[in-house]
C-alpha cells in the first residue's frame, strides 16, 4: 500500500520552467494518467518522483502503510520503472535479461509465469537485438511486473505494442492497482483502464 | 548470489560477448607490443630496457578502448535507470563495473603480458616483475578509467575526451610499472612496487564515490 503527495512542485529543464506550483495526491491502489502535448514535462516529472531528478521548488512524500519513506535515494527502493527506452541489451537472451533484474532487485516473481502471461516464452532464448519494438516492450513490462515495487512509474507503456499487447498492459496495470500498488503513467493513448487523470499542458 | 555479484557478472559476460571489447583490447595490445621491436630493430640490450614502459603504455591504452562504454552502453538503452533505482547504490554499482572492467580486461592483459615480453628479450625476473607490476597496478587503470568513464558517459564520442581526463592520471602507475621492471632487471631493490601498490589502493578505494557522483550528476541532466 503506497501513496504519493506531492505539494507545490516546480520543475526547471535547461533554464526552462516546465511546470510550476504542481500539487496533487494519489491514493493507494490509484493509477493516474499524465497528459500533456510533447515537452509538457511528463518524462520530467516521473523522473522527479523516482529521485532521478531534483525539484527546483517543492516536495514528493510517499507514504507506505502509513509511514514517510525517507527522500532521496530511499525513495527509489519502491518505484517500478518503465522508461521510453526498453533497458534491452543485445547481446543477452530475453531469459538473462529477466533472470539479470530479477536477482539484481531481489528475486521476487516467477520468471516462466511471467514470460509465459507476456507471450514471450518462445522467444526465451533469443538475444536481444533480433526482438521487434513491441516484443521489447512486452519484455519491459513483463520484467516491470517481476521486479514487484509497489509505485510504478511507466512512460508511454502502450508505445509499439499491437492491440493483444495494450490489453495486456491493461490488465496487468489494473491486477498492480487491485493489489493495492499505484500507477503512474505518462501517456498520450488512453490507458483502458478507470484511472485519475492530470493534465500537464498550459492552461492547466 | 548478491546483487554486486550479479551486477558483476552480468558485466563480465557482456564484455566477453561479441561487441564487447574485451577481445578487442587484448588483439590491440597484442598488435602495439609486436609491432615495437619490428620498429626498433633486433637490438636485444635496447629492447629489454623498454619492455617494461612499452607494455605498460600499450596495456594503459588498450585498458582504454573498452573503458568509454562502461556506464554509457547502459545509459544509452535505459539500463542505468533500472540499476540506479535498484537496491544496489550507486557507489557499489561503480565498484561493480570497474570490478567487471579489470576482470575482463586487466587480469587477462596481465596474462597475455607474461607471453609478449619474450618479444623483448626480458629475463625471468624482469618478466616477474612486469606481471606482478601488471598485477598490482592495473586495477588502478580500470578505477581511474572508470571515474572518467562515468563523467563522460552522456557525451557523444565521450570515448575521444576519456584518455584525455584519464592518461594523466595514470601517470603514477606508467611510471612505477616501468620502474619496477627496470629495476628488477637491472638487479636493483627498489620502493616501486610499494608505490605502485599504495597508488593502486587508494584509486580502488576512491574512485567508485567520485563514480557515483559522476554518474547521480548526469542522470539528473
Amino acid at each position: 500500500m503506497i501513496s504519493l503527495d506531492i505539494e507545490g512542485l516546480t520543475c526547471i529543464r535547461g533554464q526552462r520552467v516546465l511546470f510550476r506550483e504542481l500539487s496533487f495526491s494519489l491514493a493507494a491502489g490509484r493509477a493516474l494518467a499524465l497528459q500533456g502535448p510533447n515537452g509538457a514535462g511528463k518524462t520530467s516529472l516521473l523522473r522527479l518522483i523516482a529521485g532521478l531528478l531534483s525539484p527546483a521548488a517543492g516536495s514528493i512524500r510517499l507514504r507506505t502503510n502509513g509511514a514517510a519513506v525517507e527522500d532521496g535515494e530511499e525513495r527509489g527502493k519502491y518505484i517500478g520503472w518503465l522508461g521510453h527506452l526498453d533497458a534491452v541489451k543485445p547481446q543477452l537472451c530475453v531469459r538473462e535479461q529477466f533472470a539479470f533484474f530479477a536477482r539484481l532487485y531481489g528475486g521476487v516473481g516467477n520468471l516462466d509465469e511471467a514470460m509465459e502471461t507476456f507471450g514471450l516464452t518462445a522467444l526465451a532464448e533469443l538475444p536481444g537485438q533480433y526482438l521487434s519494438a513491441g516484443q521489447k516492450r512486452r519484455v519491459a513490462l513483463a520484467r516491470l511486473q517481476l521486479c514487484a515495487r509497489p509505485l510504478w512509474l511507466l512512460d508511454e507503456p502502450l508505445a509499439a505494442l499491437d492491440t493483444a499487447g495494450k490489453a495486456l498492459a491493461a490488465k496487468t496495470i489494473s491486477a498492480h492497482c487491485a493489489a493495492g500498488g499505484t500507477v503512474v503513467a505518462a501517456t498520450h493513448e488512453t490507458l483502458g483502464i478507470a484511472c485519475e487523470t492530470l493534465n500537464l499542458g498550459p492552461g492547466r | 548470489m548478491t546483487p554486486f555479484l550479479v551486477l558483476l557478472s552480468r558485466d563480465i559476460r557482456l564484455a566477453v560477448r561479441a561487441g564487447g571489447g574485451a577481445a578487442l583490447a587484448l588483439a590491440f595490445f597484442a598488435c602495439v607490443v609486436t609491432l615495437v621491436p619490428l620498429g626498433v630493430g633486433a637490438d636485444l640490450k635496447l629492447l629489454a630496457r623498454i619492455a617494461g614502459g612499452v607494455l605498460w603504455v600499450a596495456a594503459v591504452l588498450a585498458a582504454l578502448l573498452s573503458l568509454d562504454r562502461l556506464f554509457q552502453a547502459d545509459y544509452e538503452d535505459g539500463s542505468l535507470d533500472l540499476i540506479a533505482l535498484s537496491p544496489l547504490s550507486l557507489e557499489t554499482t561503480a565498484l561493480a563495473k570497474i570490478a567487471a572492467h579489470w576482470f575482463a580486461t586487466g587480469l587477462p592483459l596481465t596474462v597475455l603480458s607474461a607471453l609478449l615480453a619474450v618479444l623483448f628479450d626480458l629475463s625471468t625476473t624482469g618478466t616477474a616483475a612486469l606481471v606482478v607490476s601488471l598485477l598490482i597496478g592495473t586495477p588502478a587503470v580500470s578505477a581511474i578509467g572508470g571515474v572518467g568513464a562515468a563523467l563522460t558517459l552522456s557525451i557523444r564520442r565521450g570515448g575521444l575526451i576519456l584518455p584525455l581526463i584519464v592518461l594523466p592520471l595514470l601517470a603514477p602507475a606508467v611510471i612505477f610499472g616501468s620502474g619496477a621492471v627496470l629495476a628488477a632487471e637491472d638487479g636493483l631493490a627498489n620502493g616501486a612496487f610499494l608505490f605502485l601498490a599504495a597508488f593502486s589502493l587508494l584509486s580502488v578505494a576512491l574512485s567508485p564515490f567520485a563514480a557515483a557522483a559522476s554518474v547521480r550528476l548526469n542522470l539528473a541532466t
